[in-house]
């Protein structure tokens, strides 16, 4: 909250953390470092076990197995109200019988603040997001928008050292979406304080993030920033959920340190090799997929699939095509400005580097956990 | 114009109304009969019924009585029912159904029946014409009532704000009594109401356990009608019609109130 000293946000170490109801597992043996004053997203699809590490990180839910760090300090055991951590949740959950001002000075009276220096906190927090004006409002008179800032307000206003946000901006609309994005983004720089967001968004997870955690049916498949994910994604879950892509399947023949694969009687080579044993899938970034008129002339280390134009979307910063191949594969293709123009039923060649396709061992269960 | 579907449905509501109210208002032209008559049309015009009600300690002790009584009562079964609707809101579904099954009970069972069981167990326990005779047995009836009302303000309220109070750093203590109880509070209060209600007009169980030396104003009502037959008895009703009507205007100005805000 004190713009001009930081505070000192929290590091939080889950170690073979798992959490199960019953026969149904939740979580299975995560183990998660967050750092002090870093922004962390838990991104995954619903019931991948993000928020459930959400909840026991803020205590409300009791770990099976394994162990929770906060700051060093072991949390094991000690209920919600005694970890001195700010929640924000999808659904604002301000409190209706009291006015904004009210609820944003809850946690200071409970804190023993009281007077002048509880209202002066309470203005600074309400300054803090914009709505110093609505004090003496009620929640039901403010919009989701409003209502989430004053929640983030009643959050921070106790300087907690970590901050979760569950979903917080899941019920509002897109611009307001966008616009709230970069407001947390700005508070993250101010405080200091170390913020962990759950989302099942994966572009809102790129613009706000720090690193991202992805969670796949209680599991994470891989901890990294943005563009690590993005650009090296360690399982084909994690490639697919991030991004648009193509995933190429084939037969395979491995020589030495090089990966062949056989696509609609095309055959693709790749550098490297996965571990023996493992079935390799290739996937593709869209803008790292060129389009070529066939016959166009070929580029030392290029791969190139035939294929039909069976979708072109104008995007204005450039066009979007979905390549139908041979073998009934789907391949999207995102080309600059500027770039040749291709109409549906053309004939096209789909090129790619060897250095840009990525590699990545076979997994049925990213097909079905997506759809 | 209103459509002819619309003037019989409005002389319809009026003819409802009329149904339900007639009974009560006989009663106040009867309470300033002339006569010692407790008759309808009353003749003549006169203000000693409620004189005789003021001054007769007949009737002023019992009505205190039923006061006292009414009040313990209000207060006991609504800190009884509102911690019996949390266990049953809060149980597993089947625990709770049957939580409240077994609770509501003394609503379902044949007044009779239970004053015999309660006369019974009073004889025994020298309970019978104690004020904590009357209190035990009207608490156990207006729990049931308690456990409704509050129980349906519990149904709407959001659990998660209990999540995010304790999320502020409250206790569980501390989340009831600023979170949770503000705002079930309009139910616990109409609880409290109809507790205070069952207790002030109950009469089959108080016959039983009543005694010349403590008798609730149903029993003195009771007993006054199938003696004397005079119209104080009109005067008493007219007066507690007056205050229950007065208690409901002021329960809807302020819901209103609220609503507005």
């Amino acid at each position: 909250m004190h713009a001009s000293q930081p505070s000192t946000g929290a590091a939080i170490e889950i170690r073979k953390a798992s959490k199960r109801y019953g026969a149904f597992t939740a979580l299975n043996d995560i183990d998660l470092d967050i750092r002090p004053g870093e922004f962390m997203t838990l991104l995954g699809p619903s019931g991948s076990g993000k928020t459930t590490t959400l909840n026991l990180i803020a205590g409300f839910t009791d770990i099976t197995s394994g162990t929770l760090e906060i700051g060093g300090k072991s949390v094991t055991g000690l209920p919600s109200h005694k970890r001195n951590i700010g929640v924000v949740f999808q659904h604002y959950a301000l409190f209706p019988h009291m006015t904004v001002g009210k609820n944003v000075a809850y946690p200071l009276a409970l804190r023993g603040i009281k007077g002048d220096e509880r209202a002066k906190r309470v203005r600074r927090a309400l300054d803090m997001v914009k709505m110093a004006d609505f004090a003496h409002r009620y929640p039901s008179e403010l919009s989701g928008g409003q209502q989430q800032r004053v929640a983030l307000a009643r959050a921070l206003v106790f300087d907690p050292p970590l901050l979760l946000m569950d979903e917080p901006l899941g019920a509002l609309d897109k611009k307001l979406r966008e616009w709230l994005q970069l407001e947390i983004k700005r508070i993250h720089r101010e405080l200091g304080t170390t913020f962990v967001y759950v989302t099942h968004d994966q572009e809102e997870a790129l613009v706000l993030s720090d690193r991202i955690a992805v969670f796949n049916g209680g599991r994470i498949e891989q901890i990294g920033t943005g563009r690590e994910l993005y650009d090296t994604p360690a399982t084909l879950f994690v490639g697919r959920f991030i991004g648009e892509s193509t995933v190429l399947r084939g037969s395979a023949e491995v020589s030495g340190d090089e990966t062949a694969m056989v696509i609609g009687g095309q055959r693709v080579f790749a550098h490297g090799r996965l571990a023996d044993g493992a079935r390799p899938v290739i996937l593709l970034r869209p803008e790292r997929v060129a389009l070529k008129r066939v016959g166009a002339d070929v580029v030392a280390g290029e791969n190139r699939l035939t294929g039909t134009i069976a979708e072109a979307i104008y995007l204005g910063s450039g066009s979007k095509y979905e390549v139908r191949l041979s073998d009934g594969t789907t391949a999207v293709a995102r080309s600059p400005l500027g770039a040749a123009d291709f109409v549906i039923g053309d004939t096209v060649d789909v090129t790619f580097l060897r250095s840009d396709l990525i590699l990545l061992p076979d997994d049925a269960s990213a097909d079905v956990t997506l759809t | 114009m209103p459509s002819f579907s619309r003037i019989v449905l409005g002389l319809f509501c009026l003819l409802v109304a009329i149904l339900l109210l007639a009974p009560t208002l006989v009663v106040i032209p009867m309470s300033f009969n002339g006569n010692k008559s407790l008759a309808f049309p009353p003749v003549g015009f006169s203000w000693q019924w409620y004189a005789n009600f003021f001054s007769s300690p007949d009737w002023t002790t019992s009505f205190s009585n039923s006061l006292i009584v009414a009040l313990i009562v209000a207060v006991v079964a609504t800190v009884i029912g509102t911690l019996a609707a949390f266990g049953v809101s809060r149980a597993a579904a089947r625990t709770g159904g049957l939580l409240r099954a077994l609770l509501i009970t003394p609503m379902v069972v044949p007044g009779v029946v239970l004053a015999i069981g309660i006369y019974a167990v009073y004889l025994d326990t020298h309970l019978v014409g104690t004020v904590t005779g009357f209190v035990l047995a009207h608490t156990m009836l207006a729990i049931p009532f308690v456990l409704i009302a509050v129980q349906a303000s519990l149904e709407v309220f959001d659990r998660r704000l209990e999540t995010a109070a304790s999320s502020l750093g409250a206790g569980r203590l501390t989340v009831f009594r600023t979170v949770t109880l503000p705002l079930i509070l309009p139910g616990v209060l109409s609880g409290a109401l109809f507790a205070f209600i069952t207790s002030f007009d109950e009469i089959i169980v108080a016959l039983f356990i009543t005694s010349p030396y403590l008798k609730t104003l149903p029993v003195q009502i009771y007993s006054s009608i199938t003696r004397d037959a005079d119209p104080t008895v009109a005067a008493v009703g007219t007066l507690l019609f007056l205050a229950t009507s007065l208690i409901i205007i002021a329960g809807l100005l302020l819901g209103m109130r609220r609503e507005r805000t």
